[in-house]
């Protein structure tokens, strides 16, 4: 029974610039962090159905985007020639029916808020410090809530005519 | 029909390797040290031993404790599975050293032995499991009834109700799970899938009155919610509990209550 020791400690782990790939002896997995521990101070979250109506909001929009989104693409890119035929006056011809502005305004709507959820996840999985977290949904709230306006203007307020 | 008798044949005519002479392979383990009194980061040590490739990675520890460097610290208690003390991450992969033979993870290879994930490390690998027992005490881990049902006598349960939760009551409470889970490793404040796996055992236990209690707990932020269905802590679990499924199954409770 041999017990002999090689005592050679291969240094620290961290920063070895491996990162990608299999972990193993020469790839360790990387260090994480202690999380936050739950003290006095950390605040009582809110009980309510919130988190509950979003992940049930991302899956019910999710069918729905799988419907609107393929259509979109199959008539603006495969059908009538293809893309070559999208232009104002297409655009035009299309927007002057109710059943696709219903169907543009659903898509706008959805996409918008199914990303912005996701992301809204995403931040609270990743972004550690209070202040970065405030940040980026900030950015991420501005951003969605401009773009569903703009297009929704664009959708109901657009003029064929226009020089 | 004549494959047996010639693997037979061929297994009589040559002995098998390990018993021919010695049955001790040379292994190396090397283990993740850290002493917060020495350095404040942690280092990889080598150790080299004579093992038995049908010992368990345990008895490899036990052996450079007792017999090479006995400030290598780690937790276990019972050694054959059941008290859940000696969860770590072994060749990258959460398991009970206990339960782990040294033959099924490539003993030619160095093996790398690490404290659990997401946990604070204390000493070499032994973490601060307490936030886990936090998210533990606080889906109320107890027989909850009514005062109509005086603790007097036996409370009968058919064979089907008890199926019901059969599964989430095999948890050892081992920390595999919750610590492979990378919402856990990046904030704590998530319950984990350990804290709903014992949720879900008294939430579907028809003896039990505070199911819509629990569900609330489980229905906030930090909740059921976060999870991402990832199946880390399903892979993890030593006690093979479909621990993702329970998830999905409080999260069905949850909509069909609600709804």
């Amino acid at each position: 029974m041999s017990t002999e020791t090689t005592a050679t400690g291969i240094g620290p782990v961290e920063g070895s610039g491996a990162h990608e790939g299999s972990y193993g002896v020469d790839n360790p997995a990387p260090f994480i962090e202690p999380p936050r521990k739950r003290t006095k101070k950390t605040p009582r979250s809110t009980r309510g159905n919130f988190e509950m109506y979003g992940w049930l909001f991302m899956r019910l929009s999710g069918i729905v985007l799988v419907v609107l989104v393929l259509g979109h693409l199959l008539i603006q890119l495969v059908l009538d020639g293809g893309v070559s035929k999208v232009g104002f006056a297409f655009v035009a011809g299309r927007w002057a029916s109710p059943w696709w502005q219903v169907w543009d305004l659903a898509m706008l709507w959805l996409a918008m808020l199914h990303g912005a959820n996701g992301l809204r996840t995403i931040i609270n999985d990743y972004a550690e410090s209070v202040k970065s977290r405030l940040w980026l949904k900030g950015l991420l709230y501005t951003a969605t809530v401009w773009t569903i306006v703009l297009g929704t203007l664009v959708i109901f307020t657009f003029d064929p005519n226009i020089r | 029909m004549a494959t047996p008798t010639l693997d037979k044949a061929d297994a009589a005519g040559t002995p098998e390797p390990g018993f021919a002479d010695s049955p001790y392979i040379t292994v190396t383990l090397r283990v993740r040290r850290f002493n917060p009194e020495v350095a404040a980061e942690a280092t990889w040590q080598d150790f080299q031993l004579e093992m038995d490739p049908k010992e368990r990675v345990l008895d490899a520890l036990h052996k450079i404790k007792w017999d090479v460097d006995g400030s290598l610290t780690f937790r276990r208690s019972c050694a054959h599975g059941i008290c859940g003390s000696d969860a770590m991450r072994i060749n990258g992969k959460n398991r009970l050293a206990c339960k782990t033979l040294i033959k099924d993870i490539n003993p030619e290879k160095p093996i790398t032995v690490e404290p659990i994930k997401g946990l604070t490390v204390l000493k070499d690998l032994v973490v601060d499991m307490e936030p886990f027992f936090q998210a533990y005490r606080d889906v109320m881990p107890f027989l909850i009834t009514k005062d109509t049902n005086e603790p007097t006598r036996e409370r009968l349960q058919s064979a089907e109700d008890r199926e019901r939760f059969d599964d989430t009551t095999k948890c050892i409470l081992c920390a595999a799970c919750t610590s492979s889970c990378p919402v856990f490793w990046n904030d704590g404040q998530y319950f984990g899938p350990a804290a709903i796996v014992n949720a879900h055992r008294f939430i579907f236990d028809s003896r039990d009155e505070a199911g819509e209690q629990r569900l609330e707990i489980l229905n906030d932020k930090d909740g059921v919610w976060r999870c991402r269905t990832t199946f880390n802590c399903t892979d993890a679990c030593p006690r093979g509990i479909e621990v993702t499924k329970a998830i999905q199954e409080v999260k069905r409770a949850l909509i069909t209550r609600r709804l």
